[in-house]
């Protein structure tokens, strides 16, 4: 294949790549805008959705795409849940302090993922995709599914825009980032806005994970490398800033699509992380952050 | 702090040191390894406490430091027919200047970036032991040659393979790692390590350069992992790219906390308490690394300061 038609199946790897990101990281974001936490157990969230879709998809349904819509509706309920009750359970008595905080998600990390191997097994499985569409372009072939991807994460991407900027709970939300005491003083309930985006956050990776299941395999450590990935989207983008994430999200899926397919995955991998590190010599706080005062 | 309490302390340090001394004594076979290992990892989790739990910075990429000491000592071994010694001298360094290195980069965000960006640093030196698999042979590894076995003392010949040698030089190591925190956290550099854990930005507008002293504790806490990765390498005579994975670097925060962060001794009883903890679990099941994220969701629920911080709170406030 000659240089161009490369170039263009690349980018279309990166951009499907971009789009889950996009939805994992902007999870973690919203997590640490409203909370000011990390949650380290955002990548387990992400397998767990994954690891509920395969389960829908062969124990319920025998039609892929059924399951597949079961899945997309399902997985992020029952992740939401689970994030809830964590919230609930654990982040709440040590009062999300950001250092506890860490720690303890870094306990949840384990125990959702060991949880995982004890029910689920050590093997990595498959989920047929919804549908089989090819698209020709003049060089090659493209997995019409991976489109549809691209084209479900926009969407998604819509919901959440119109959701934080022009409801109610984005409102609530808004006020509970910007002043945290304030936002108590005028009667906003803070404890169930933190337990609600703290789950809607994990919704979030888990959506991500349902869409991109069936082009990558369910393994119980599958939640490590987007994990790290929506951490170098978030740090580039500057933590906690929405355009930031979305923008960084674009710029590392492009970018790990490309090298990954013209040189290594792993190449790929040292190469977003140095990104990391140079930004952070330029601007500390991110490209889109604010410096704090 | 007097100088009574200041002895009472040290006998307790030398105390403990001595009793590990005698414990190879009793020690059936088996647990005579493993006490050898653990005495290794306690060096790293030494190293580890440094920087979280004095100058209360939490890295969680502590494994790059512990296995850039395990690589520069292994590779320069293995490929350059380095000896023993001067391999490891050099990995200490080379430890201490990556994480100088990491510190200049790294110190300049605070709070949680510091620990992100630690954590994927230690990714990319994890990546870089697979992407470089000619010479690392990556996650398979490479096994020492004979040849770095043994070497050659002031005339003393010191052989490797042999289990007695190996529990000294290990005691040894975690004797010096013991007395080099001890004396650094009771001089005026831990001071300023503890000065800048309890309120960087007095300690900032008393006139300290708080960049310098952070960069400070995290160069002597790099380097001190690094001796612990080195001295695992030559003598278990094995490198391999699992020592640099996310894992290692969760260990020394484990081992840390549950021995109490802040106490010379806490992550040497921690990392004892731990590793004998998943070595019962892990019989039982495959999925050990449960009992991690049990046991650290308790500490941090019900016992975020740890057995000796406890003990240190009640009865002993003299520990240092």
């Amino acid at each position: 294949m000659d240089l161009g038609p490369f170039l263009l199946l690349a980018s279309l790897e990166g951009l499907v790549q971009a789009a889950v990101l996009s939805l994992a990281a902007l999870g973690l974001c919203l997590v640490f805008g409203v909370l000011r936490v990390v949650n380290v157990a955002h990548g387990e969230f992400y397998m767990l959705g994954a690891v509920i879709a395969w389960w829908i998809s062969y124990a319920l349904f025998s039609h892929p795409l059924s399951g597949f819509v079961a899945a997309l509706i399902v997985a992020p309920v029952l992740v939401g849940g689970v994030a809830l009750a964590s919230e609930r359970l654990v982040l709440r008595r040590i009062g999300h302090n950001p250092e506890a905080t860490i720690v303890a998600t870094i306990g949840m990390l384990y125990v959702i993922q060991q949880g995982v191997l004890i029910l689920f097994g050590p093997d990595a499985r498959s989920i047929e995709p919804p549908f089989y569409f090819r698209i020709d372009f003049p060089w090659f072939g493209y997995s019409g599914y991976k489109l549809s991807v691209i084209l479900m994460a926009l969407g998604l991407l819509s919901v959440l825009w119109y959701v934080i900027s022009r409801t109610r709970l984005g409102l609530v939300m808004r006020a509970t980032q910007l002043d945290r005491e304030m936002a108590q003083a005028f009667g906003i309930p803070v404890d169930r806005v933190y337990g609600t985006v703290f789950a809607v956050g994990a919704m979030l990776a888990a959506v991500a994970a349902v869409l991109i299941a069936p082009i990558r395999q369910v393994h119980y450590l599958m939640g490590l490398d987007p994990l790290l990935m929506s951490f170098i989207v978030v740090i580039i983008g500057g933590l906690g800033s929405i355009r930031g994430t979305l923008f960084a999200a674009l710029l590392i899926g492009m970018s790990d699509g490309i090298i990954s397919m013209f040189f290594s995955p792993t190449l790929a991998k040292m190469v977003s992380t140095l990104l990391v590190a140079l930004v952070l010599i330029f601007r500390p706080e991110g490209l889109f952050g604010r410096r704090e005062p | 702090m007097t100088r009574a309490t200041g002895r009472k302390s040290l006998v307790l340090h030398l105390g403990v040191v001595a009793l590990l001394f005698l414990l190879q004594f009793v020690l059936p076979e088996y647990h005579h390894l493993t006490v050898t290992r653990i005495m290794i990892l306690a060096v790293f989790a030494l190293g580890y406490n440094v920087l979280f739990g004095y100058t209360g910075l939490l890295s969680l990429g502590h494994a790059m430091f512990f296995a850039c000491g395990l690589y520069a000592a292994g590779l320069t071994v293995y490929h350059l027919g380095w000896d023993v010694l001067p391999a490891f001298l050099f990995a200490v360094a080379v430890a201490g200047a990556a994480a100088a290195a990491v510190g200049m980069i790294a110190l300049r965000t605070t709070g949680v970036a510091f620990m992100i960006v630690t954590l994927m640093f230690s990714q990319v030196v994890y990546l870089a032991t697979l992407y470089f698999s000619r010479y690392t042979r990556g996650d398979e590894g490479l096994v020492l040659p004979a040849r770095a076995r043994s070497f050659e003392l002031v005339g003393i010949h010191v052989n490797l393979a042999d289990p007695v040698t190996r529990y000294y030089i290990a005691l040894g190591l975690l004797a010096a790692g013991i007395l080099v925190v001890h004396r650094l956290v009771r001089s005026g550099t831990g001071r300023e390590w503890i000065a800048v854990r309890e309120n960087e930005s007095r300690t900032r507008m008393l006139g300290y350069n708080t960049f310098s002293i952070k960069l400070k504790a995290l160069t002597v806490s790099g380097a001190l992992s690094g001796a612990a990765g080195a001295a695992y390498a030559l003598l278990f005579a094995y490198v391999g790219s699992t020592f640099a994975s996310i894992q290692y670097s969760i260990d020394a925060l484990l081992f840390t906390l549950l021995g109490g962060a802040g106490t010379v001794l806490g992550p040497v009883l921690g990392s004892f308490i731990m590793f004998y903890l998943i070595d019962i679990f892990s019989e039982y099941t495959t999925a050990y690394l449960l009992a991690t994220g049990v046991v650290l969701i308790l500490l941090i629920l019900y016992f975020s300061v740890g057995i000796l911080g406890t003990l240190r709170r009640k009865w002993l406030h003299w520990l240092p």
